[in-house]
Order: C-alpha cells, then sequence, then structure tokens
C-alpha cells in the first residue's frame, strides 16, 4: 500500500518538475513544439477518417499523412539542431532549411496528391 | 460495266470450254464476240494507229461489219498522220497499214510526199526497225494508190544492209551497236526482206535468196515444242524492256515466213508438221484476253490460213462423249484455222484403244460418212466392240486430190479421247442373313436396287450379312464402278462403310459381325443401309436406302474404344456463339458527402489549435525589420512563400508537373534571393546584438 502510494506520488512528483522544466525552455523551441503536435494531430484525424471511410484514394491518405509527418520531421529536425549545434548553425540557417525542404516536400506531396 | 461483265462472262465460258489438252477448235462465233468485247475504242476512237490497225484488222479477219464510225475516225487520223509533215516513217506505216483496210483516200500530192519521205527514211536508216517501216511503208503504198510510181534506189545495197543484221543461229539483231538477238526481231527482218524483193525483185541476185532460205532454217530448228504437238518461238529473257513473249514472238516470225514464202518462188524446205504446229499453238490459245494477243493470234492464224508453205488443217469435235442410251454417232468437222471450207477429204477411223491399255485396237479401220448438209464427218453406228468406259480414238484424214497434199497438211494421225456412256444393268440383287458357321440362311430378301426399299432384318453378333449384285453394260459385259460401297449407320450416326468386291459381273459383300463387333463400337441397335453405285460412265449412278437391320452386339468391356462424338448438326460450330456480359468493377463506395465535409472542418481544427498557442505564447513580430530595404526584403520573402505555396495549388488543380517546375524554377530563384538577403540581414542583426 505504502509502495504503490510512493509510486503515485513519484509519478506525480515527475510530472511536475517536467513542466516546470517545459515552462522554462525558450519560446522558440516551444513554438516549434507546438506545430509538431499540431502537425501530428492533422495527421491523426486523417487516419481516423481513413478507418472510418476505407482506403479508395489511397494515394490521396498516403499524400496527405505524409504530409503532415513530414513537415513535422523537417521542424524536429530544426529544433533539433538548433540548441547543440548553434554555435556551428544560425537559427537562421536553420529556418532556410526548414522553408526549402518543407516547399520540395510540398511539391512531391501535391504531385502524389492526384 | 455491264457490257464488260458480260464480255467477262463469254471469256470466262469460252476458256472453260477450251479445256481439253489435245482438241483444238477453229475459230467460232466466240471469237467474234469477244473481239467486239476486246476492241473497244476510247470515245470512239483509238489510242494510236497502230491499235487502230490491229482492230480494223481483227474485224476484217473475223468477217465482223465494219462500223462506219469507226472507219470515219480511222480515216481522219491516217489523212491527220499523212499530211502532217512531222510524221515518223513508224506512223507514216501504220497509217497505211490502216489504210489498207479502211480504203480512205489519199491524194496525189500527200501521196507523193509520203512516197518521198519513206525513200529519204530507206537511204537514212541505221537500224532494223527503221527499214522495216520505211520498206513497209513504200510496199503498202504502192498498193494504194495506182498512179505513183515507187521506185526503191539500191534495192541490193538496202537488202545487204539488213542482212548485215544477221546472225549465225538464225536470229536478228536490232541494230549494229546492240548485241542482243532475237527471233521477233528475225520475224520482223525477213518481212522486210520480203518487201523489199517484191518491190525491185528483178534487181536482187538470186544467190542472195537462197542464203535467206538457210537462215529461214537455222531460225526454225531453234523451234520449241509442247507436249501436244504446239510448236512456238521464244527469246532468252535477257532484258525486260525487249522481250515479248511467245505469242507476240512466233507471230512475228510466221508473218514473216508467209510474207517471204509468198515472193520467192522457192521451195522452202520445212517439215511438214511445222505450221500444223504452229496452228495447234495459236489455237491452243483460245480466246485471250488482251487486245494485242488477240489481234497476234488472229493475225497468225490468217497468214496460216493462206500461205504459201502449207495450210495446216485440223479436226473439231462438237462432242467427245457419246451416249449409248441416246444411240449418239460419232461426228468430226475438218475445217482451216479460221472455220472455212476445205477441199473434199475423208476421214478414217483408223483404230480405238481402251485408255490405259496398249492392247490392239478394238475396232477395224473404217471411213465416216461426210453428211453435206451438216459439214461433218460421221460415223452412225458405234461398233459393238465399244462398250460403257473411256477410249483413244485413231483418226486419219486422206485428201481427194493428190495435187491438194501439196498445199494442205494433216497430220499422220491424230488421237482423241472419247468417253462412251450407258445404263448399266443391276440385276439380281438380294440381301440375306446368314448363321456365322453353318453357312446356312436365316433370312434372305430380294432387292430392286431402281426402285424404293423399305427391308427390315434383324442379326446378332454370331451371324454374317451378305449382299450381292450383278451389273451388266448395255453390250453384255461385266462393269466394275469407280464407287460401290455399302453404308451402315447406326441411330447415334456413327457410320462405317465397307467397300463392294467383285468377281466378274457378280458383285457380293459378307460382312462377318463377328469380327466387326469392335469396329461398331459394341453399339447394338438400329442400324440403316445405303448402297452407293457410281461411275463416271454410268447414266444411273444410285445411292438407295436399302432399310435396316437390328443389330445385337455383345456388352462394351471396359476398355473398349468410345465412338467418336458426332456432331449433332455439323454446321451448328457456324452459328452465333453466346453473348459475353463485360462486369465492370463496381465502383468503389464513396463516403457520404456530409462526413466528408465534417472532416474537412475537423481538420482545420488543429491549425486554428496551431495559432491559438502561439497567441498564447505570446509570439510576437518584434524581430521584423523597421529599415525599408530589408522590410521589402523580408515582405518579398513572405510574398514569395506565399506565391509558391498557391503555385502548388495551381500544380493541383490545373498545370502538369512540367509547367509547375518551370514556374518553380523562376520562383525559386527569386525566393532563394531574396531569402538570403532577409536572413542573413537578421543573422547579422542577432549577432550583432549577441556580441553587443
Amino acid at each position: 500500500m505504502g509502495r504503490t502510494s510512493s509510486t503515485k506520488e513519484d509519478a506525480g512528483a515527475l510530472f511536475h518538475s517536467l513542466r516546470s522544466a517545459y515552462a522554462a525552455t525558450p519560446v522558440n523551441l516551444k513554438i516549434i513544439d507546438l506545430y509538431v503536435g499540431f502537425a501530428i494531430f492533422t495527421a491523426l484525424i486523417q487516419v481516423v477518417y481513413m478507418a472510418m471511410v476505407g482506403s479508395f484514394p489511397f494515394n490521396s491518405f498516403l499524400s496527405g499523412v505524409l504530409s503532415c509527418v513530414g513537415t513535422a520531421v523537417l521542424a524536429g529536425k530544426s529544433n533539433f539542431l538548433s540548441p547543440l549545434f548553434a554555435k556551428d548553425l544560425p537559427p537562421e540557417r536553420a529556418f532556410a532549411d526548414f522553408v526549402l525542404c518543407n516547399l520540395v516536400l510540398h511539391l512531391v506531396i501535391m504531385n502524389f496528391l492526384g | 460495266m455491264a457490257r464488260r461483265l458480260a464480255g467477262f462472262l463469254v471469256l470466262l465460258l469460252v476458256v472453260s470450254i477450251c479445256e481439253a489438252a489435245f482438241l483444238f477448235q477453229p475459230i467460232s462465233d466466240s471469237h467474234r464476240s469477244a473481239a467486239l468485247e476486246l476492241f473497244t475504242p476510247d470515245h470512239g476512237s483509238f489510242k494510236s494507229l497502230e491499235e487502230t490497225y490491229e482492230a480494223l484488222r481483227t474485224f476484217q479477219i473475223l468477217g465482223i461489219e465494219k462500223k462506219p464510225d469507226l472507219t470515219a475516225t480511222a480515216c481522219r487520223s491516217i489523212s491527220e498522220t499523212v499530211g502532217s509533215s512531222s510524221s515518223t516513217a513508224k506512223d507514216l506505216f501504220y497509217a497505211l497499214k490502216a489504210n489498207s483496210i479502211a480504203e480512205c483516200k489519199i491524194d496525189k500530192k500527200a501521196s507523193k510526199g509520203i512516197i518521198s519521205r519513206l525513200n529519204a527514211a530507206v537511204s537514212g536508216a541505221s537500224s532494223l526497225l527503221d527499214f522495216y517501216y520505211s520498206v513497209g511503208g513504200l510496199v503498202l503504198i504502192k498498193d494504194q494508190s495506182s498512179e505513183a510510181d515507187v521506185h526503191l534506189a539500191d534495192a541490193e545495197g538496202v537488202f545487204r544492209s539488213v542482212k548485215a543484221f544477221s546472225q549465225s543461229d538464225g536470229r536478228w539483231r536490232y541494230s549494229s551497236s546492240n548485241p542482243e538477238s532475237s527471233a521477233f526481231a528475225a520475224g520482223i527482218a525477213l518481212e522486210t526482206l520480203a518487201g523489199i524483193v517484191s518491190l525491185a525483185s528483178s534487181e536482187i541476185d538470186q544467190s542472195l535468196i537462197s542464203t535467206l532460205k538457210n537462215d529461214i532454217i537455222k531460225l526454225f530448228d531453234s523451234i520449241e515444242k509442247y507436249d501436244d504437238g504446239a510448236l512456238y518461238f521464244d527469246d532468252k529473257l535477257v532484258d525486260g524492256h525487249e522481250y515479248q513473249g511467245p505469242l507476240s514472238t512466233t507471230s512475228s516470225v510466221l508473218r514473216g515466213l508467209t510474207a517471204f514464202a509468198a515472193v520467192t518462188a522457192e521451195n522452202l524446205n520445212l517439215p511438214g508438221d511445222t505450221m500444223l504446229g504452229l496452228a495447234k499453238f495459236f489455237l491452243g490459245i483460245c480466246v485471250p484476253g488482251d487486245a494485242k494477243d488477240f489481234f497476234n493470234q488472229i493475225d497468225s492464224l490468217a497468214c496460216l490460213e493462206s500461205n504459201r508453205v502449207s495450210i495446216p488443217l485440223i479436226l473439231s469435235f462438237p462432242s467427245t462423249v457419246l451416249s449409248l442410251t441416246r444411240k449418239d454417232s460419232l461426228k468430226v468437222g475438218v475445217s482451216t484455222v479460221l472455220g472455212s471450207e476445205v477441199p473434199s477429204l475423208t476421214v478414217k477411223l483408223v483404230g480405238a484403244f481402251s485408255s490405259g491399255s496398249k492392247d490392239a485396237s478394238l475396232v477395224e479401220s473404217q471411213e465416216l460418212n461426210f453428211d453435206k448438209a451438216s459439214g461433218l464427218h460421221i460415223l452412225n453406228d458405234l461398233p459393238k466392240s465399244i462398250d460403257v468406259g473411256s477410249y483413244t480414238f485413231v483418226f486419219e484424214v486422206v485428201l481427194h486430190e493428190p495435187e491438194h497434199e501439196e498445199v494442205y497438211f494433216m497430220g499422220s494421225q491424230t488421237k482423241v479421247p472419247i468417253s462412251v456412256t450407258g445404263l448399266i444393268k443391276v440385276e439380281n440383287s438380294e440381301i440375306a442373313v446368314l448363321d456365322s458357321d453353318l453357312g446356312s440362311i436365316e433370312s434372305q430378301k430380294k432387292l430392286d436396287l431402281a426402285g424404293k426399299n423399305a427391308i427390315s432384318l434383324s442379326a446378332n453378333h454370331l451371324q454374317k450379312l451378305r449382299l450381292s449384285f450383278q451389273l451388266t453394260t448395255p453390250h453384255g459385259r461385266s462393269f466394275k464402278p469407280h464407287q460401290a460401297f455399302l453404308k451402315l449407320r447406326h441411330e447415334s450416326k456413327v457410320e462405317h462403310i465397307f467397300v463392294v468386291g467383285n468377281s466378274g459381273k457378280q458383285f457380293e459383300i459378307v460382312l462377318n459381325f463377328l469380327g466387326l463387333v469392335e469396329k461398331f463400337f459394341y453399339l447394338s441397335g438400329k442400324y440403316d443401309m445405303e448402297l452407293t453405285i457410281g461411275d463416271a460412265a454410268m447414266e444411273n449412278s444410285l445411292l438407295v436406302a436399302i432399310g435396316h437391320i437390328e443389330l445385337d452386339l455383345p456388352e462394351a468391356p471396359e476398355k473398349a474404344p468410345r465412338p467418336p462424338p458426332q456432331p449433332v448438326d455439323p454446321y451448328s460450330r457456324y452459328g452465333p456463339k453466346a453473348e459475353i456480359t463485360h462486369i465492370f468493377r463496381a465502383p468503389e463506395k464513396r463516403p457520404p458527402q456530409e462526413l466528408s465535409l465534417a472532416f474537412l472542418g475537423l481538420t482545420i481544427l488543429p491549425l486554428l489549435g496551431f495559432l491559438i498557442g502561439l497567441l498564447r505564447l505570446g509570439v510576437n513580430l518584434k524581430n521584423f525589420p523597421t529599415k525599408p530595404v530589408p522590410a521589402t526584403f523580408a515582405v518579398l520573402f513572405h510574398v514569395g512563400i506565399g506565391a509558391v505555396l498557391l503555385l502548388y495549388v495551381f500544380f493541383w488543380v490545373k498545370l502538369d508537373l512540367f509547367q509547375t517546375l518551370k514556374l518553380l524554377g523562376f520562383l525559386g530563384v527569386f525566393l532563394v534571393f531574396v531569402g538570403h538577403r532577409i536572413l542573413s540581414h537578421l543573422a547579422a542583426a542577432s549577432a550583432k546584438l549577441k556580441s553587443a
């Protein structure tokens, strides 16, 4: 009884510490986190829709889901890069990279959309 | 179009008649109607004087009435050619040839002009054809105009010039520069030389004419032969342009030969059957389909009809199939190649041989009676030794006046295939079922093979079926037909055919069912019987249903062969087949439109969530450059990104990949340039901030 409660307390303490640590992260990274979350959520909604109505235009489904996932990945890449390699790569460079890769991704997605 | 079709049908009919290999028909009305079909002028006149002449000459020989409008147009073109000063010797030649038949008047002045022009052509001639046209023209104008005096200057010189083209094998060349020689050219040369002799016979040395005789003999050594006795000339095919074909070549040689024979008193020692062989060649063509071939054939036959070498006579038969039932008599006609009358002669039947047998003749030599009314020689009663079957009859022709033998030629013997048909008596026909071992008759019925039969028999596999009958010819001899079959057909349409053998007159077949059980596939039941007796010489060939027999055969063992499947209706495989309905892939079920629109809205939700989140985070645009230059770049950067996204939308809606990529290229370059500027500006600004 005591052990479970301690576990629960530990879990609660862990959760709180995460929250406070997160609040301390810079706003830039929070924006990027929010963007990734938005992209993943859009992908999830598309998957739910496909589960409901069947995968008939499968290429459209794939392109939709992959565009969301792709852009999330690119954003995550920029996110990952900036604090660790900030000295080598300026954030503007990372942003330009992000924009360019996104444009290429979206061209491919639009072609595949059909 | 209808006339042409009718003419074609006439030709087809005549060609089908002319199938007999050894029989040659003289010229008849079928030729005349074919001539009228072939020689139809285009819009009233022929293409050239040569064709006009050919048409007129053909009509003249066949005795077809001259059409006045044809003669009128011919006269017009003749006078045109004659009057024109630019006509060549060839044109004049054909104009005069046509005029010899059309008989248009040529005035004195024109004839004088022609003569002078032709004389000039003779002196200026260098090739064989030049000599041919000019000398030929002079010969023609001499016949046609009575006043003018036609004189050939230096006849012997011209003769020698033409003779110079000859070769040792009897053929002639066309000119001294052309080494090719042909028999066709030889014919032309002979005609030319005959023309020279007729124009100035006193001036030419007789020895020259004698050497020409030798040339002719050498030329005739190269004659070729068909199996049926036809003789012809053919040149080797060296150059396609010059090659004339056997018909043209042979008729050219014949024209030359007869022209030469007409002007010389000497005897050309050609073998007697040469002219007959040539006649067989021309008659064997029947009715040619081409106007030029037709002219060549008819003109050559006219040369053969009246020439000084020898006139061939041919035998013709109205019918080569004689029926004993109708008591047909054998009729033979003798005529010249154009169908004209012949001097009195007798036709003798010297022998008759059964086809394919080398035995002695079945008849003795006898003469045929000449019937003045029909002009045919008739053998009234066929000898009793000639029964139903096919034979080869051998005929000989004997002329009554001995001097005619110099003029006419009739081959030594003519062999003709004759078929004799008759009614075959079918007698003593009976059918019986026998017991196998003892041979005793169980049931026997008489058949009437001429009438209807409905015999009903039954047998089991231990018994035999015997069918017998006798065949007798009208003269009482035994007869073996080509077909004597007995057919048994089961109810399930399975058929079996047996050949009925014979010994002498008696035909008999015995079917031993014990041995035939396996062949019949162990099928018991009712079998229909059918007898076929047939032959080409039998006028009453028969195919009769005799009746039926109930066969009781044992059960089929396991491994017995099955009967072959019988087609229900042999033509059913040609009927319409089952209709194929094409099943298309069913289209996918689409979701209802409302659901789709609802989810469209749902997808927008995360975007809104993102924007709200951004606001909550305290996003601001403070870092947006205020100075004008960087500001424009910043604006342009965002505009550029927006433009690319808009381009993507257009790409999805309307554009194709290549157009998109092209535009993307321009926008991309622009964007990279602008983006670089603004971002480097921002980077510099933040670096300044960091260092500061």
